[in-house]
């Protein structure tokens, strides 16, 4: 593990409310495993979905006004845990490439993107510059006992050609980083099927209908837990969990957990850090079997 | 399934505006329909996805700008990344709401409404406030119950800010939003 690893910190208007505890575990974890965030200045939405739904210059411009932004500081690239940020940001990135179109995005901008620092998922950085061996190795509380079926959302590695990371089928990065922090990681076939996405507001039953697919499933495969690493991912099947088991006829007590908190809580950080307490599904029953094993041990 | 008649004139300018816009070479398509077999939207849509890259090589402008199936896209990159011909159908997908947006078609009103009071609290705020989003999104659709077993949840988790987060910039990304008007919408 390198410790010069300093990057932007994008933290997108999720982790501002209905993430945050996704924020502030990214932000413990990555300290605790040496990685320096400075938050880009004075950020502002990269307009997600909506943006690129009405233009692909508006959506581009919302985007590298930040980009723009984090081009003052002195980093090895921009970083953010939201794959539909990440996405939005790559994407606009990979578009400027063409300088047409760089041109037409910098019109809309006070100050023009130069579009030359590399773009990662923190989960990228973790699992590439970090690496799984430096997670085994400051585990201090292994996930022993929990059942656990990662889920990485539709975006993250999609499309390759400009998502460029892990495998846009079957991705492993929070396999392995789960399996180095001692939890048992479930084979999932849906890693990267959709959730339902933005619809649970205008179109709730897309929502119900995917999500409950993907508990389902991970029920099916003998998982207690599922572990995201979208917020919007999380939303729909941890809080709206409840009107997919309505929806649905099902009875789902799974608790998601964001990557971040199981990993955090295998380097022994603190709850202040994990916040646990923001989910809506309880997590204690998981954490009566990771208890189990060790007392086990301790008897 | 309705049929439709290619014996008439085709609309090429259509054709080649959704090639332009998205820099796809449309004809590439041969139906195998491998983008429809990996959609989680199937089921919801009026009109498979295979289905709406056939009009477009057909010029069938009409159907394909009025559909369902273009607002209910979730951009999730599975047609993308499985098409064998490399084409990026996500984004002819985009193309195709841009100019259902431009021509006026509005079959998912209330799908359109979420996505413009998002971008409106962009404008406004910089950043999104995610209750003003629903508060407008509540009072143009009428719809004022929506997810309030949520918000019930949510509220005492401290997880739903109350206050929008103005940036100090806020000027800047409203200013975005006005330049793109004049220079592009005109």
């Amino acid at each position: 593990m390198s410790s010069s690893l300093v990057y932007a910190y994008y933290p997108g208007c999720s982790g501002l409310g209905t993430s945050l505890e996704y924020d502030r575990s990214t932000r413990a974890l990555c300290a605790a495993l040496g990685i320096k965030l400075i938050d880009i200045p004075d950020w502002s939405c990269c307009g997600s979905t909506p943006a690129h739904t009405v233009d692909h210059t508006l959506s581009g411009a919302l985007s590298a006004r930040n980009i723009a932004q984090a081009e003052s500081l002195d980093v090895q690239g921009i970083i953010t845990p939201c794959p539909s940020c990440l996405t939005n940001l790559k994407t606009a990135s990979y578009r400027m490439r063409d300088e047409g179109f760089k041109n037409k995005v910098n019109k809309l901008l006070d100050t023009p993107c130069r579009n030359d620092l590399p773009i990662m998922s923190v989960l990228q950085v973790l699992f590439e510059k970090v690496g799984p061996d430096a997670i085994k190795n400051k585990t201090t509380i292994p996930l022993k006992g929990i059942k656990v079926a990662p889920y990485y959302g539709c975006i993250m590695n999609r499309p390759p050609k400009i998502m460029n990371f892990d495998d846009c089928e079957n991705p492993i990065a929070m396999d392995v980083l789960m399996e180095a922090a001692g939890a048992e990681v479930m084979p999932f076939p849906l890693k990267v099927e959709c959730c339902g996405a933005s619809y649970g507001v205008a179109k709730k039953e897309m929502v119900t209908t995917l999500s409950g697919k993907l508990l389902d499933m991970a029920a099916d495969c003998g998982a207690t837990s599922m572990v995201t690493a979208c917020p919007l991912c999380q939303m729909n099947l941890d809080l709206r969990q409840s009107q997919v088991n309505r929806a649905n006829k099902s009875h789902h007590e799974m608790p998601i957990f964001y990557y971040t908190q199981l990993l955090g809580m295998a380097l022994g950080l603190n709850d202040e850090d994990l916040m646990l307490n923001k989910l809506c599904v309880s997590p204690n029953k998981v954490f009566y079997s990771l208890r189990e094993p060790q007392r086990a041990e301790a008897s | 399934m309705n049929n439709f008649r290619l014996n008439g004139s085709i609309n090429t300018e259509f054709i080649n505006e959704v090639q332009k816009r998205s820099g796809q070479n449309i004809s590439l398509c041969y139906q195998c329909g491998n983008c429809t077999a990996g959609c989680p939207y199937t089921t919801f849509y009026d009109i498979p996805v295979s289905k709406i890259m056939r009009y477009v090589q057909a010029g069938l402008k009409e159907e394909a700008l009025s559909c369902s199936s273009i607002w209910l896209c979730a951009t999730c990159e599975s047609c993308t990344t499985r098409c064998p011909n490399e084409i990026d159908v996500a984004h002819v997908m985009d193309v195709l709401r841009h100019m259902a947006r431009e021509e006026g078609y509005e079959p998912e009103p209330q799908i359109k409404t979420f996505w413009d009071s998002f971008l409106n609290s962009v404008k406004r705020h910089g950043r999104v406030f995610e209750v003003g989003v629903m508060g407008e999104y509540m009072a143009k659709t009428g719809r004022i119950f929506t997810d309030m077993d949520l918000g019930l949840k949510v509220i005492p988790k401290g997880k739903l800010g109350l206050k929008p987060h103005d940036i100090v910039g806020k000027e800047e990304v409203a200013k975005i939003f006005e330049r793109y008007n004049q220079e592009y919408k005109s």
